[in-house]
């Protein structure tokens, strides 16, 4: 672990892989619930968890708070994504796999993914579970649209996007959930933390 | 109510933004000119979090339905009330609109952006808790256009509160304290010249063109959370610094955050930039 400097009010802590991201996020959020860490935000990213808007001295503090290993990614809510598999890329995300498009949907919905992080987009949330040797390229030239609700893969992860908007993620089927909605209390569907299903539709 | 007689090239509803939701992706958004939107609320008795309308360079004419107190902060520019060049016998920046009266805000003569608060504020509903426009991710109220209608809230009754404006133009000295991913430059390469805002700069960042920023380190930076005032530096070298729309995660390098960029809200493209390292 290791604490860089971001700005006057933020640190990054640099965390040696993707698991301790979730177990620094997850004792962050704890921490700032019983009002032991006061931060405007707390941002969890690939490998790092950025906070912002805190206290001088909150630097020292966050050696003593090191998290315990582990166990995150099985705490969260589950949610079950209604997915057709569809997508425009599901062949080519099979050639890469080196199997058939069916057997690529099989292991879709075996897979059991969590939210890591979000980005890109209101309610984007990068999925983790797939093992690496699964990873896919991006496309090379982006889609200018992507529709909303398109389930897709890229690098390590597989996402899904809230609304339509340009693209370089992978296609391979779309659902009908509503990502985001700020009409809910709790606007993004999927937050860091989340247990995710993709279930055929 | 007022009505949108001209919006301008690019004139939107902001407030203090939203904060608070970074790690679902939603960028802060708000005013890019804080203590500009603050004084504007202040002279018209409004709390500091009330929404004001914020323009871009042309500025804005509205119509408003109802008598209304109206104070424009932020670039220096005329304003017209009914045609003609306002009275402001409230001092620098307020004026009494009568009901019907057209307020007009004309091309600014220094800076870019104008805020427009009116008593009461813009009443539109708030989106997590702000009425701002979001460019980049399209949260909260449109951005206007010609013809629109805006609802005005009751004014609180608070007594106007007087304040100084910032002084706006000249050349930009920026506070920078390095980090969190300085060793990946060559960092000296910052302060060793000026650099110049790009034209292609809008509420998500102020784009900077001058010396190219030299990689010490390649590779790929895995997506990270990124603040408000980083410098990001993409591929080609040339900094970026984010303003109140950008992006909650980043995949390029941040060599450094500019400890206040009110000053980049009013910076015209052209304007010289320097940066000066802070502790």
């Amino acid at each position: 672990m290791k604490i860089r400097r971001v700005g006057a009010a933020g640190l990054l802590i640099e965390c040696d892989d993707a698991d301790r991201v979730e177990d620094w996020r997850a004792e962050l959020w704890r921490r700032r619930e019983t009002g032991e860490l006061r931060a405007t935000e707390i941002v969890p990213g690939a490998r790092t968890v950025l906070i912002d808007g805190v206290p001088p001295g909150t630097a020292e503090l966050l050696p003593l708070w090191e998290p315990a290993r582990g166990g995150i990614q099985s705490e969260g809510p589950l949610v079950e994504i209604p997915t057709v598999f569809d997508g425009e890329d599901l062949e080519p995300v099979a050639e890469l796999w080196g199997v058939s498009a069916g057997e690529v949907v099989h292991r879709l919905v075996e897979t059991p993914l969590h939210v890591a992080f979000s980005g890109f987009a209101p309610g984007f949330a990068y999925l983790r579970g797939l093992p690496d040797a699964w990873a896919v390229p991006r496309l090379a030239a982006p889609r200018p649209r992507v529709p909303a609700g398109a389930v897709a893969l890229a690098g390590g992860y597989a996402g899904i996007y809230p609304t339509a908007s340009p693209g370089g993620w992978r296609l391979v089927g779309h659902t009908d959930q509503n990502l985001f909605d700020v009409r809910r209390k709790q606007p993004a569907l999927l937050t860091p933390g989340t247990r995710v299903r993709l279930v055929t539709a | 109510m007022i009505t949108v007689l001209r919006a301008g090239p690019l004139t939107t509803v902001q407030d203090l933004g939203r904060p608070g939701y970074a790690h679902l992706g939603v960028p802060r958004s708000g005013a890019l000119d804080e203590p500009a939107l603050r004084l504007a609320n202040r002279f018209v008795g409004n709390p500091d979090d009330a929404a004001a309308l914020e323009t871009t360079l042309l500025g804005c004419a509205l119509r408003f339905a109802e008598a209304a107190l109206v104070a424009v902060t932020g670039a220096v520019a005329q304003v017209d009330v009914n045609g003609r060049p306002a009275e402001r016998p409230h001092g620098h920046q307020l004026f009494e609109v009568p009901a019907g009266g057209i307020v007009d805000i004309k091309r600014a003569s220094r800076g870019v952006r104008s805020y427009i608060a009116v008593a009461g504020g813009i009443a539109v509903e708030p989106v997590l808790g702000s009425r701002s426009t979001d460019t980049l991710s399209g949260l909260g109220p449109a951005r206007l256009t010609d013809g629109a209608t805006l609802p005005v809230g009751m004014p609180t009754g608070a007594a106007p509160l007087v304040g100084e404006a910032a002084r706006i133009g000249g050349e930009l000295v920026l506070g920078i304290r390095l980090g969190p991913r300085d060793d990946w430059f060559a960092a000296h390469g910052l302060f060793g010249s000026a650099y110049r805002i790009s034209p292609l700069s809008n509420r998500v960042g102020a784009r900077l063109a001058g010396n190219a920023l030299t990689r010490a380190k390649a590779g790929e930076l895995p997506s990270e959370g990124v603040t408000l005032g980083a410098v990001q530096v993409p591929a080609d070298g040339q900094p970026i610094v984010f303003l109140a729309d950008h992006p909650t995660t980043g995949g390029y390098p941040v060599i450094g955050v500019v400890d206040d960029v009110t000053p980049l809200a009013q910076a015209r493209p052209g304007t010289t930039v320097r940066f000066r390292e802070l502790d």
